[in-house]
């Protein structure tokens, strides 16, 4: 660390503040909201780090970037070396940069949070990642000795992408299968333009294609292959194939006209472009008013969609309080800015359509937190007598997912739990030999950043795997 | 990229594509699907195998051209190709092993039925096909369920066959032999009228439903119909069912969902109407 500045000099440094589209203009349009700090609010807040000999926020992240190092680099104007130091921790770093919940992970732990803000880590992370974007001739391009060991990745979302990465630079070949038309998963088909730009998803896979990854699309794992035929031809197996199955209210009027999975309802907007209906063929109905039912990052990203689509109202309908959102804070204070309504203590009972069953709206109770549940959190409880009607013509249900029975149901040696998500360890090790998990199909649904923690943990735990059997590739390993 | 390996049309607006997709034309059984997937800015579209060649690689295809995608599909010629096709997608169809079977087909249906008459055949199963259109030129695959059983074709116009409705031959049938499975594929209102005549007889009836679905991997939701009053999604549970529970009307209803849209889009594609102006739309 230089002595270019001093602590009390790093001190004095007030936390910088992301530029963004104005709340007003960002509302009817698509594009990316937080525009990224240019370079010399970048390196005043790099200069906020005070490099703690013991930095806890390497504990906080789930891939265990070394965060002073690239921050140290930086603030060296050694750029360069701080993206390759990014990138070796992390295989997706512009993704994180954007959409990881840094206010309880790196920055929660922060030395500078106690005592005012914390060190803005996903400003720098994204800031860094998308110079090495920009300046990918910059960046040493290092060939593996390749070690003859194959190795198939079900999913190319956020755990499978990583995961790739890892083996890559391991010298694995790897080959990942996509059961959608585009890589990406739920970068691509449930977190919208406005937070994480399609283009940056795509440079990210370019990146892994140009270390020597093979993509499939097309290819559904549990149909057009099984996991036994793929053990027959890959040494090992990652299976990341995400959350899978919307969970729907089981509610009266759940299958009016107007009743979207927020999945449905994401899919048609970012992976089909139904927004740009009809130069793209997939249309999705835009309500004048929209009830998005949840509270987590997906009802987030399907409100703050609805009010660019032009809705008048887009509503968030959730049976807690702010304080036990389960979004990310920078999320709901967007949401907040942009008009977006949010319907306290209140749980849907019914959806009301009109009699061609178009949805005219939600018949609500009001509700009141009581004591805490098994979750810590206070459990809404209904207040008798409290029902209402809340007009909408178009209801999204974001209150989570279940697992994809799709692959599982076509390898009956795969231990599942009774969620029938698959039952793997700490290091992704499943109940068959060489065969990994992670991501949501194991944990149900949780965020990026733990499914990319699951991706690198797993390749690690592979690479180890690969290592103790045979060098000839190709043999089988089916039992 | 899948390449057309043939094309024919089978009715004014119906056409069979042969389309190049070695994996699936291998492994493909009888019910199942594909998600089909034209070009970049294109539709997904589920699509019922209607037969397969594992030597050339080519499953086939019957298309109803309704929609804008589905225009677009039709008119592709030899050589030209699908940028995706996913699958094969869905349950193989459920079937006996022995006795007799009776598939009904209605207009594009019919070559839904086809794949499980030859199933049905294969084990063994006697086979009796009613298939119906309009007038004569909707009347397709008779000559290839022909060679799987009895065939009795019917138009609504009495041009070609019987005149009538499928229902009213298969009630004959249901009357005059005995009968262990009904397979019925068709519109929405076919499949409800045989489900309808069947349930009385206590024949087990099985129906392959077409509802709105974008990933066909159960993902979306978009696809849930009511089976006995439970919901079920048609890609990963279906997409054939026990006629006798499902709920025709609410399947109907959902496929009405994006009607105005589906003529908005075609008359945009034949320049009857102005490209609306869209602000929203990302750089």
């Amino acid at each position: 660390m230089s002595a270019r500045i001093t602590t009390k000099q790093r001190m004095q440094i007030t936390r910088q503040a992301m530029p963004e589209q104005a709340a007003a203009a960002r509302a009817a349009n698509f594009l990316e909201v937080n525009l990224g700090l240019p370079e010399r609010l970048a390196l005043l807040e790099a200069d906020r780090c005070l490099q703690c000999k013991d930095p806890r926020c390497m504990q906080g992240c789930p891939v265990g970037v070394n965060i002073p190092k690239f921050i140290d680099l930086l603030t060296a104007g050694k750029i360069a070396e701080a993206a390759q130091s990014l990138l070796c921790d992390n295989a997706l770093p512009a993704v994180t940069g954007r959409v990881c919940p840094q206010e309880t992970q790196c920055e929660a732990v922060c030395v500078r949070a106690a005592k005012g803000l914390p060190v803005g880590v996903g400003y720098l992370e994204r800031y860094v990642a998308d110079w090495a974007r920009d300046h990918r001739d910059q960046l040493p391009q290092v060939r593996p000795q390749p070690t003859g060991k194959k190795v198939a990745i079900v999913g190319s979302g956020p755990a499978g992408l990583t995961a790739a990465g890892e083996l890559a630079r391991r010298g694995h070949d790897v080959t990942i299968y996509e059961a959608l038309h585009k890589p990406g998963g739920v970068l691509v088909y449930g977190i919208p333009e406005f937070r994480l730009p399609k283009k940056i998803v795509a440079q990210e896979v370019e990146r892994l294609t140009a270390a020597g990854v093979k993509i499939e699309c097309n290819v559904v794992i549990g149909r057009t292959y099984t996991i036994p035929e793929l053990q027959e031809k890959f040494d090992a197996i990652f299976i990341a194939n995400g959350a899978g199955l919307p969970v729907f209210m089981n509610v009266p009027g759940e299958n009016y006209k107007g009743v979207y999975s927020a999945n449905e309802y994401l899919t048609r907007i970012n992976l089909m472009a139904a927004y740009d209906f009809p130069r793209s063929d997939t249309p999705v109905l835009n309500g004048q008013r929209v009830a998005v039912v949840g509270g987590g990052n997906v009802a987030m990203d399907a409100v703050r969609t609805a009010k660019r689509l032009g809705a008048q109202a887009a509503m968030i309908v959730y049976r807690r309080t702010h304080d036990e959102l389960p979004a990310r804070a920078e999320e709901v204070h967007h949401a907040e800015h942009e008009g977006v309504k949010f319907e306290f203590l209140t749980a849907p009972v019914e959806v009301i359509g009109n009699d061609k069953r178009w949805v005219t709206g939600m018949k609500c109770q009001k509700m009141k937190l009581g004591e805490p549940d098994s979750s810590g959190r206070r459990r809404p409880e209904v207040i008798p007598g409290s029902e209402f009607v809340l007009d909408c013509d178009v209801v999204v249900v974001a209150i989570g997912t279940r697992a994809n029975p799709l692959l599982t149901a076509t390898c009956p040696d795969l231990k599942l739990n009774k969620w029938g998500n698959i039952v793997a360890d700490e290091n992704g090790q499943t109940s068959i030999p060489g065969v990994f998990a992670g991501g949501d199909i194991v944990r149900g649904a949780a965020t990026v950043i733990l499914a990319m923690g699951d991706g690198k943990k797993s390749a690690q735990a592979i690479d180890t795997y690969l290592a103790g059997i045979p060098k000839p590739a190709g043999l089988t390993m089916a039992a | 990229m899948h390449r057309i390996l043939a094309r024919q049309t089978l009715s004014p607006n119906v056409t069979r594509l042969d389309v190049h997709a070695p994996r699936i034309a291998q492994i493909r059984q009888a019910g199942q699907f594909v998600i089909v997937h034209l070009a970049e800015n294109a539709e997904r579209i589920p699509l019922t195998i209607a037969d397969s060649n594992p030597e050339t690689g080519a499953i086939s295809l019957v298309i109803q051209a309704v929609g804008k995608s589905t225009h677009e599909l039709v008119g592709l010629n030899i050589g030209d190709s699908i940028r995706d096709v996913a699958g094969p997608l869905g349950h193989p169809t459920e079937m006996i092993a022995a006795g007799h079977a009776l598939c009904i087909g209605g207009g594009v249906g019919t070559a839904v039925v086809h794949p499980i008459a030859q199933g049905l055949h294969q084990r063994g199963v006697r086979v009796t096909s009613v298939i119906g259109g309009r007038s004569r030129e909707w009347v397709i695959f008779e000559r290839e369920l022909q060679r799987y059983g009895q065939v009795v074709v019917c138009t609504d116009d009495g041009s070609y066959g019987r005149k009538g409705f499928v229902t009213d031959a298969a009630k004959e049938i249901l009357a005059a032999d005995k009968v262990d499975m009904v397979y019925a594929v068709g519109p929405v209102p076919m499949m409800r009228a045989v489900a309808n005549l069947t349930r009385g007889l206590g024949v087990r009836t099985i129906v392959s439903l077409n509802p709105v679905m974008i990933d066909g991997t159960g993902m979306c939701g978009g696809c849930r119909v009511s089976l006995g009053g439970e919901t079920r999604f048609a890609c990963v549970d279906g997409p054939e069912f026990d006629g006798h529970l499902v709920n025709f009307d609410e399947l109907q209803d959902r496929l009405s969902t994006y009607r105005e849209f589906e003529q908005r889009s075609i008359a945009c594609a034949a320049g009857t109407c102005r490209m609306e102006k869209n602000t929203s739309s990302p750089a």
